[in-house]
């Protein structure tokens, strides 16, 4: 068995005194990114609030480096594990270094002044979060981006083993989402830190966790590595999805299909096809798809947004009999959108399709496309 | 330490201790009997003189109260602003000082009418129990409720309360002492002796020392109570503590001078713009000197501005303090916006 660096053992979580999910059991490694997923509401803040005393366990016990947290001074936690929470930090008066350097205090003296050695811990830590160039303005003036990562700046002064963090990406766009998670990634491989946090974005937690834990309707539903936990199935059930779906491949989200009979057949491939499928899913217009192999990327979207789709088995090329179904859709819709330029030997036969659509007076042009749903077909 | 800072450091020091030196000076000098700066040097050396008994036994040991009981008032302020996480939180407007005066004047009126004097130390514990009493009343409404206005709302119902029932008693107890008991509720440094102050001192100064011991956790208290328990603080011991040192401050004040408003919160405040920092170490010392030459000002001018009437103290203090309170929640109204 592994031992954990820090574990649960039979912890019951509340508030009150009121049990909301028990018998908890989760552990992370050093070295290891253990991650919490769930819909609102279903408790992971509850969990991580427990695991750092901040909430009173109602049952059972923490471990931290093999000891059971109750039993340990504050100090020596300090030492070993520091946190990111989303409840705001007040700091009255102080600039973005200040904040950082509170990341000091289990190190510094009686009356908690600086040493030359602790500034030098606290401009690493900056350097790490690259956040040299807002740390000397006052804290209450920085955006929620840069107080985020100064906040991870001081998780990560403090030296920790361990970091815990509440949903960490919350306020960042995209681009300080990917820098914050790289930057646990780096502490994670070289200083052999554990992190357990929660997230809402479960297409950085598929590619970031090393195990993921699944919460919801107040139990921990699953626990395992991101291949086990992110298939569409289980997605969909873990967050109660009825609208729109899941892509566990993509780790991407697709909105509910528009509802009806197909009204427009779109013969697509190779990626070409997305941007007309998110089109008319806007619009609300039901369309088929195909031919389609099942291996391109343009069938695991149909398959979310389409009424039908015709697909034949990955790398065999276009049969007979998926033909005759593409022809039997395309007769039923009252047009037929071709958005291939490209043919070869595997899609010879959806070029013959829309040869087809145009002898018949049935193809649609680009502008016929952009006007439908605005004015009826 | 940026260069600025230190600079700011050293200038708001020297500005209050200078305040502070000037203002005893002053202090000695000003009164029904004037003293000369060159008189006021010869006797604080030694030397004799007309003014010599005036400046010894009376306004000597008044300035000395004045400074350590403003500065204790001042830092009791700033320890309760950190606890409640609230700017304008103070021994007066939470009703801490009126509770103190409710219990010890009660103590005062049973012990009195009985002919027993009480020691300086038994009327500090007596409003000591007093302060605690408030606090508790405080202390159970902040767990029930998180808004800053509320609190203070029921601070000073709480303050009204024990003002009511204080004026109450003094009505209604018949003793020659009572008109000296009046005269302090309603907040005075005068008639302080040298005993009182050797009193004060020695309880005021430790817990000054105790309170800047504690810089450290306060500082981490500060950013919030999740944090402060992550950095290590044990926040169930380092609460009691900030209760107990705030309230035997307020207690000291209240046994010896009365309720004097405001000077909890406007010091703080003040020290808080002067300095452009928050941090325990620097607010400590600097909120007692501000708290002690807030004081000397406003006793100055309770002493001479009709002399020969004098001012009650928590008159003066409510002029300068009050429209900071108002400044200060003007202030946080535009920050949240």
């Amino acid at each position: 068995m592994k031992t954990y660096y820090l574990h649960t053992e039979h912890m019951d979580v509340g508030y009150g005194g009121v049990p909301l999910i028990q018998n908890i059991e989760i552990g992370v490694s050093r070295g290891e990114i253990l991650t919490l997923i769930g819909p609102n509401g279903s408790g992971k803040s509850t969990i991580l609030k427990s695991m750092i005393r901040q909430l009173r366990l109602l049952a059972g016990v923490v471990v931290l480096d093999g000891r059971p947290m109750a039993g340990l001074r504050e100090g020596d936690i300090a030492k070993k594990m520091a946190i990111v929470m989303t409840e705001r930090l007040r700091a009255e008066l102080m600039t973005g270094f200040d904040v950082v350097a509170t990341g000091r205090y289990p190190y510094t003296g009686r009356l908690g002044i600086l040493s030359d050695r602790d500034r030098v811990k606290v401009r690493e830590a900056i350097a790490l979060v690259h956040g040299e160039s807002f740390s000397d303005r006052p804290f209450a003036q920085l955006s929620d981006g840069q107080r985020q990562r100064l906040l991870l700046a001081r998780a990560v002064c403090q030296e920790p083993e361990v970091i815990v963090l509440d949903e960490p990406t919350s306020f960042l766009d995209v681009k300080h989402k990917l820098e914050l998670l790289e930057i646990l990634k780096k502490l994670v491989r070289e200083k052999d830190v554990a992190v357990v946090m929660s997230l809402h974005e479960l297409d950085l937690a598929q590619k970031i966790s090393d195990r993921v834990v699944c919460v919801a309707q107040n139990r921990v539903d699953r626990c395992g590595a991101p291949e086990e936990i992110f298939t569409d199935e289980y997605i969909e059930s873990l967050y109660g999805m009825e609208k729109g779906s899941y892509n566990a491949l993509f780790g991407s989200l697709e909105m509910a299909r528009a509802p009806g009979a197909p009204r427009v057949f779109v013969i697509a491939g190779g990626g070409s096809g997305i941007p007309v499928f998110r089109l008319l899913q806007r619009r609300g217009i039901p369309f088929a798809a195909g031919i389609l192999a099942e291996n391109d990327v343009d069938f695991f979207v149909a398959r979310s947004l389409a009424a039908r789709v015709v697909s034949v088995p990955a790398f065999r090329g276009i049969d007979e009999k998926a033909l005759a179904q593409a022809r039997a859709l395309m007769e039923s819709c009252r047009g037929t959108y071709c958005c291939l330029d490209a043919f070869g030997p595997e899609n010879e036969k959806n070029r013959l399709l829309a040869e087809e659509a145009e002898a018949r007076g049935k193809r649609m042009k680009k502008a016929e496309l952009d006007r439908l749903g605005r004015e009826e077909l | 330490m940026a260069k600025g800072a230190r600079l700011r450091l050293w200038a708001g020091f020297s500005i209050l201790i200078l305040a502070l030196l000037l203002l005893i000076v002053w202090n000695i000098n000003a009164g029904s009997v004037h003293v000369t700066p060159g008189e006021i040097v010869s006797i604080l050396l030694g030397g004799g003189g007309e003014n010599a008994v005036i400046v010894r036994n009376i306004r000597l040991p008044r300035i000395l109260a004045a400074a350590l009981l403003g500065g204790a008032l001042a830092l009791s302020g700033f320890l309760l602003q950190t606890f409640f996480a609230n700017p304008i939180a103070g021994p007066f407007i939470l009703g801490i000082s009126s509770g103190a005066k409710l219990v010890l004047s009660l103590t005062l009126i049973a012990f009195l009418s009985r002919g027993v004097a009480l020691g300086s130390l038994a009327l500090i514990a007596a409003s000591f129990c007093g302060a605690m009493l408030s606090m508790g009343f405080v202390l159970a409404v902040s767990a029930k409720v998180r808004r800053m206005s509320l609190l203070i709302i029921c601070g000073v119902m709480i303050g009204y309360i024990c003002s009511a029932v204080t004026d109450f008693v003094i009505t209604f107890a018949d003793d020659a002492n009572i008109i000296n008991l009046h005269h302090w509720s309603l907040g005075s440094f005068s008639g302080i002796s040298w005993g009182n102050v050797a009193v004060l001192g020695a309880v005021i100064l430790p817990v000054l020392l105790a309170a800047f011991l504690l810089s450290k956790p306060i500082g981490a208290y500060q950013l919030g109570e999740v944090y402060a328990q992550n950095m290590g603080v044990n926040i169930k011991a380092f609460r009691a503590a900030l209760i107990l040192l705030s309230s035997v401050l307020s207690a000291s004040v209240t046994a010896f001078a009365g309720p004097i408003s405001f000077v909890g919160v406007a010091v703080p405040h003040l020290i808080r713009s002067l300095f452009k920092t928050a941090k325990p170490l620097i607010m400590i010392p600097a909120c007692f000197l501000g708290g002690a030459v807030f004081c000397l000002l406003c006793d100055l001018i309770a002493r001479t501005a009709f002399a020969p009437t004098e001012l009650s103290i928590s008159s003066v203090t409510a002029v300068f303090g009050a429209p900071v309170v108002i400044l200060v929640m003007l202030r946080r109204q535009k920050e949240n916006l």
